[in-house]
């Protein structure tokens, strides 16, 4: 069996060749579903953001279907939603993804897994990326989510996205310290 | 429904760990809770798939992106992308960046004094082939130095970012060139716990691959993480 390749970090000067399409906002003109915005920070363990970051999103559609020859099934196809975003942080540390609200999704246990982002954390100074999950903060489906189940009561708050305005959402990336988001091994 | 069929996670001292003193900028950026173990649903074995059509043909000869030829030495860096079990990751994109012969970056917080070339972005793209194969050709980047600690240089070095065909089988790296005195002083190299998974990191030079007269060869292989056995219940 062949061993994998080690990561190594993207360093600071991943901005010459990544970010690529489709960048920040993920909504064609025809996409379906509710449009959302989220908003967020990347900060550090002393409370500093980081002006060389990059998150990496990737989202179902918005009737929980992902666009990947795996997810086979009744559920439409969006011709105009990949479902991927790639972001860099600005000088100030601040993302803002103009996305969709995704639906549902199936759980490997049977049910539904409440709606949710996967999130790609990448940075000078991360010497392999971290993952981490967003969730909706109206969503009953969280109580029983098998994720965030995984995840003791005090941490989840870090990986529920807060609304700021209808439709707007803040969630802050914090790598270390006073509530450090909750990061999965996958 | 098919049943999914999830990834391997990777074995213990393949990857760097999150908090390597010697590489400064992980001291407040590592997370310090232990990552959450959580299974990998439909979210984790899809991900995202670029399409031929965001790859021109020329974003993969980065001495042809400009009206003149870059500076430095011309390569050919040919390889594969394999998984665990050997198997071709195919249509699958692959990003590189790097520093020019000089070993200054074409970006504008790259404030090393070395001279930017006009003939050299650093920047490409390609798509594997059905058989998993790619093929950049390029200039060999210069080492350079950088703030971590009393004359630190980086080792020559090409990041690399591959996606394969689920979320989880993102890797990014860097590819490192044969007999570098500075690899055994690099910190970001030697995060990397043991010989046997560094190494993996170094190009081999390969006479083969050498084009008479115009380049050097370099052979580079990754292996992107493998199917696990076990279905799970979709």
């Amino acid at each position: 069996m062949a061993e994998v390749t080690p990561f190594q970090t993207v360093g600071p000067f991943f901005g010459i060749a990544l970010p690529f399409e489709p960048g920040d906002t993920l909504t064609g003109p025809h996409v379906m579903g509710s449009r959302i915005i989220i908003e967020g920070q990347v900060r550090d363990g002393e409370g500093q953001p980081l002006p060389d970051a990059f998150i990496e999103t990737w989202q179902a559609n918005a009737v929980g279907r992902y666009r990947h020859p795996e997810h086979q099934g009744k559920l439409l196809p969006d011709p105009d939603f990949t479902g991927f975003g790639r972001l860099p942080t600005d000088d100030k540390g601040w993302f803002t993804l103009v996305s969709i609200r995704p639906g549902r999704v199936r759980s490997p246990s049977g049910g539904f897994q409440a709606p949710h982002i996967l999130v790609s954390v990448l940075a000078r100074g991360l010497l392999t990326r971290l993952v981490t999950r967003i969730y909706f903060p109206d969503e009953a489906t969280n109580a029983s989510d098998p994720v965030l189940q995984l995840v003791s009561p005090e941490r989840r708050p870090t990986l529920i996205a807060q609304p700021i305005a209808a439709d707007r959402y803040r969630f802050d990336i914090v790598l270390q310290g006073p509530g450090e988001t909750v990061f999965f091994d996958v | 429904m098919t049943p999914l069929v999830g990834y391997r996670r990777p074995a213990p001292g393949v990857h760097p760990p999150r908090d390597y003193g010697a590489y400064r900028a992980t001291q407040w950026r590592h997370p310090k809770e232990p990552l959450v173990i959580i299974p990998q649903t439909l979210s984790e074995i899809t991900g995202p798939i670029y399409g031929h059509d965001k790859v021109r043909s020329t974003d993969a000869d980065l001495t042809s992106q400009h009206p003149g030829a870059p500076l430095g030495e011309r390569i050919v860096v040919e390889g594969r992308v394999l998984d665990e079990d050997g198997r071709p990751v195919r249509d699958s994109l692959i990003e590189l960046w790097q520093a020019n012969a000089a070993g200054r970056y074409a970006h504008k917080n790259d404030t090393h004094g070395a001279p930017l070339d006009p003939n050299f972005t650093g920047a490409g793209r390609t798509m594997t082939d059905s058989e998993g194969f790619y093929r950049f050709v390029t200039i060999k980047p210069g080492a350079y130095p950088w703030p971590n600690h009393h004359n630190a240089w980086r080792p020559a070095h090409i990041h690399f970012s591959l996606f394969g065909p689920s979320f989880l089988t993102r890797l990014i790296t860097q590819m490192y060139f044969p007999g570098d005195p500075l690899l055994p002083l690099d910190p970001i190299f030697n995060s990397v716990p043991g010989e046997r998974a560094q190494r993996r990191l170094i190009a081999a030079f390969d006479l083969g691959l050498t084009q008479p007269g115009r380049a050097l060869g370099f052979r580079f292989d990754f292996v992107l993480r493998g199917r696990d056995g076990t279905p799970m219940e979709p």
